[in-house]
């Protein structure tokens, strides 16, 4: 074990040549890291960079295709959360571990080795209390987890690492879920840990928390590292170029962008999530036929619910959603689907095509309230399945027959589906959540044109993605979100990487 | 050569019947073992079970008397199956129709019409299964309570509820001291076919078609199939789960009622002990052995019905256990839950490495 007085400069953790790829994703890349005492090291990307990846490698959940770890000096072999334990490698998990009908002290001991059979608790809760004197981290060892805020419940994820004494600890998007002041008090604890010799690593997509937390910062990029720098040499407008990277951004020729009437409009519009955490925050937007808008931002700024507010699935707690100037706040999701709003949803496995039903019923699912395919209550199949065939053919949908099972096919031909079914359903406006997230590279371009098509035949798309590339081929106005609000709108053809970066990661208000 | 699990692309259709079959054969193959355990012939104890099922028109009737109340019921279950509401309260809605069928039999005809006492006997007691089903329907679409231990536990209640009105209130003051209500004028009598069965019988064929029909040709029947695979599409398709839900809730219960109705207007002619005998629990086998199919409960609930009838047979011929029956509706539930592995996955055996003998080949030569 290493000194723990032993001040900064002592070499921790050293990854050399990372590589790992899932099917179709190369998500590390010959990714090399370093990391010493005393020092809080910032990893900073985009979703699907490989941050994530990288750090679930160091603690032992995920296993390298090839590269070498080393801990203090030696080759280490972390094939399990429980190696990494034993090194002094801990993560916090962006979805918390615990066990909610367990105590704060029964969830620190819960796992751990070398433990009596029948825990002492009463030294455990003991041992947990000094901990969180010394760090200055609240909790209460009696409460049981469920009773726990969630900024209450990562405190406690900290201390069962703290009381299993690790010295490296990984933090996976740790103030996502926080308010300011817990944010600051998160910063002193990790101060307090680098002035004892320990060392933190984050993972992170806010410019503001690298520039305040950590002493160094790697940025990745679709699973390589492009660049290094000390914090202290660096500033957000740097960063945030190398994190977009410039090479992604132009636009391509597609039919002169002529917007018509003013199709959707949102006016401070606010909504929660399933927490009850506010998801929007006073969001204003507009939309006109003939337009593909674009949002661009980092996942869980409010996308989502973005999307379910417009589609009737998520209730506005305050302003006003006009669809073509008729109120259409809160109104029921049939009610929008019969005001023509097509929805390729977030979640297309489990929301967007019902698995278990062929592809025909999954084709019939939102004309079969209407003829042909129905004639008052009753339902003619043969429609279905001409409608299917029909379908099939049109969007280019790879499927054995029109009565296999949804689930049976590929991403990209789900897709297809959901979007021949939704484009079917839209008269006036398309909602796209990623639409091509996932997809292989022919499946994405046949979805780009699609809402390109939309948008000639005088549709509306509201078209949310994370890929930048994306946005500045298929949309002619690009709105970046941040926290439930849109930082800035502008036409696609004048977006920069380094605007873009900067107001994806809150660092700035529009000029 | 390993064995492997591959699912299927499609459901095969071959799977669908041959599988129920086989595992029919299994459960004789199982039973056959206990049978020899207690010493005695199996395919004689079959054979008396068969006779004793099918043996005469009278076994017949008998037969069909025990298969019309769990097609009904199995129905209802089918129907709550379908949508993922686990209804395992069919027999307290089949006891509660009872008690609300026999109350319109005995206490209605002097206000009512003698022709409508048996058509409002028959509607107050699907009505009464309905209500006693919206309960758990209610709680579960607003309170999201488990509906498994709801109905599970108002069967009891329903159980313990007719119990105390015809050992209480409702006693027969002339049926010395037998726990039953006074009989019900003949008005109220459900027509019988033939021996003891009645009537219901083509109420029962006939909602089986009815039921197939709204599940898979009617636009109703399209979004309870949606919300039953997804209740989140369902959500997002614009359907409104929870009333469909609630819905469809009530009308398992009420065919679980009709199933109740019909055993009091039709068999006991009175509300009396020996209404719940556990219909409404066998229906959860018959219902998953059809499949789910309302079309196949029919012929599943015959069968269901001859063990049951046949069952009492080897009791006395063979001087088993009465529980035999019972227990073999056990042994069929098992290869039924294995069995539908298969039609969900096949057998497929891996090739032979190529370009070389299967390994082991050279061993054994």
């Amino acid at each position: 074990m290493s000194d723990p007085q032993a001040g900064a400069g002592t070499r921790l953790v050293e990854m050399r040549g990372i590589r790992k790829s899932f099917p179709g994703v190369q998500a590390s890349d010959d990714v090399c890291l370093s990391l010493d005492s005393g020092e809080v090291l910032a990893l900073l990307g985009e979703n699907g960079a490989g941050k994530s990846t990288l750090m679930n490698i160091l603690a032992g959940l995920y296993h390298p295709d090839a590269g070498q770890i080393l801990v203090r000096g030696r080759a280490a072999r972390i094939s399990s959360p429980r190696d990494a334990a034993a090194l002094g490698i801990g993560m916090v998990h962006q979805n918390f571990m615990l066990v909610d009908s367990m105590s704060v002290a029964e969830n620190v001991v819960l796992g751990m080795k070398g433990l009596p059979f029948v825990p002492d608790l009463r030294k455990v809760k003991a041992g947990i209390r000094e901990l969180s004197e010394r760090y200055n981290l609240r909790v209460d060892p009696e409460a049981y987890v469920w009773q726990l805020s969630v900024g209450e419940q990562q405190r406690v994820e900290i201390l069962k690492l703290l009381y299993r004494r690790a010295e490296i600890l990984i933090l996976d998007e740790p103030t996502a879920v926080l308010t300011p002041q817990e944010s600051a008090e998160l910063n002193a604890v990790v101060r307090r840990m680098r002035s004892e010799g320990k060392a933190a690593i984050f993972i992170t997509h806010k410019m503001e928390e690298v520039m305040t937390f950590s002493d160094r910062v790697m940025v990745l990029r679709r699973g390589k590292l492009v660049a290094e720098r000390r914090t202290a040499d660096t500033d957000p407008r740097e960063l945030a170029r190398l994190m977009v990277g410039r090479e992604v951004l132009f636009c391509v020729d597609k039919r002169p962008f002529s917007p018509g009437d003013c199709v959707l409009e949102l006016e401070g519009v606010r909504a929660e999530d399933e927490r009850g955490l506010p998801a929007l925050d006073g969001l204003d937007l507009r939309l006109r036929s003939g337009e593909i808008l674009g949002i661009a931002g980092v996942a869980g700024n409010g996308q989502r619910e973005l999307a379910e507010v417009i589609t009737g699935l998520r209730p506005a707690t305050a302003g006003r959603i006009r669809l073509k100037g008729r109120d259409v706040t809160n109104g029921s999701p049939l009610s929008l689907i019969r005001s023509g709003v097509g929805h390729v949803p977030q979640d297309r496995s489990s929301v967007g095509a019902v698995g278990d039903l062929s592809v025909a019923a999954n084709l019939a699912m939102k004309g079969y309230r209407s003829r042909p395919v129905s004639v008052g209550p009753v339902l003619r199949p043969s429609r279905i399945l001409e409608l299917a065939k029909r379908l099939i053919a049109a969007f280019g949908i790879a499927t054995p027959s029109p009565q296999t099972r949804v689930k049976f096919l590929s991403g990209g031909n789900v897709q297809k589906t959901i979007l021949a079914r939704e484009i079917g359903a839209c008269t006036s406006l398309l909602v796209a959540v990623y639409p091509s997230r996932g997809l292989d590279v022919g499946a994405t371009e046949a979805v780009r044109k699609e809402l390109v098509a939309q948008r000639d035949a005088g549709r509306a798309v509201l078209l949310v993605s994370e890929d930048l590339e994306e946005l500045a081929q298929v949309a002619d106005t690009i709105a970046v979100l941040f926290e439930g609000r849109v930082m800035g709108t502008f036409p696609a053809c004048e977006a920069d990487p380094e605007t873009l970066g900067l107001l994806m990661s809150g660092a700035k208000k529009e000029a | 050569m390993a064995l492997h699990f591959e699912k299927r692309k499609s459901a095969s259709t071959a799977a669908l019947f041959i599988v129920p079959l086989a595992s029919f054969l299994a459960s004789l193959a199982l039973t056959s073992l206990l049978l020899l355990a207690f010493e005695v012939n199996p395919a004689a104890t079959f054979a008396a079970m068969f006779k004793g099922a099918f043996g005469s028109w009278r076994a017949f009737t008998e037969t069909l008397v025990k298969a019309i109340p769990l097609m009904l019921t199995s129905l209802g279950v089918a129907l709550a199956f379908k949508l993922r509401f686990w209804n395992i309260g069919a027999e307290g809605q089949l006891v509660m129709a009872g008690v609300a069928a026999s109350w319109v039999a005995l206490f209605w005809s002097g206000w009512v019409p003698g022709a409508l006492l048996l058509p409002l006997a028959i509607l107050v007691g699907c009505a009464a299964g309905a209500l006693w089903a919206s309960v758990p329907a209610l709680l579960k679409t607003s309170l999201a309570v488990d509906e498994t231990l709801v109905t599970l536990m108002l069967n009891y209640v329903a159980i313990l509820f007719a119990d105390s009105l015809y050992y209480g209130p409702w006693r027969d003051p002339k049926g010395y001291g037998f726990p039953g209500t006074a009989p019900f004028p003949k008005e109220a009598w459900l027509p019988r076919i033939s021996g003891r069965a009645h009537v219901g019988l083509y109420f029962a064929l006939a909602l089986a078609l009815v039921l197939w029909f709204l599940l898979n040709r009617t636009r109703w029947g399209f979004e309870l199939k949606i919300i039953g695979s997804s209740p989140r599409a369902a959500r997002y398709e614009g359907i409104a789960v929870e009333r469909n839900v609630v819905l469809a809730v009530l009308l398992s219960g009420a065919l679980c009622g009709l199933a109740g109705a019909c055993e009091v207007t039709a068999i006991s002619h009175r509300l009396q002990q020996g209404l719940a005998i556990g219909y409404g629990f066998t229906a959860i086998i018959v219902a998953w052995m059809s499949q789910l199919n309302p079309l196949a409960i029919a012929p599943v609930s015959i069968l269901m019905a001859a063990i049951l009838v046949g069952g009492d047979q080897v009791q006395m011929k063979m001087g088993l256990p009465s529980a035999m029956g019972q227990v073999m509706q056990g042994m069929i539930l098992f290869p039924m839950l294995a069995g539908s592995l298969f039609t969900e996955f096949r057998i497929r055996r891996s090739a032979p490495r190529a370009g070389g003998p299967a390994p082991g080949r050279e061993g054994a030569a």
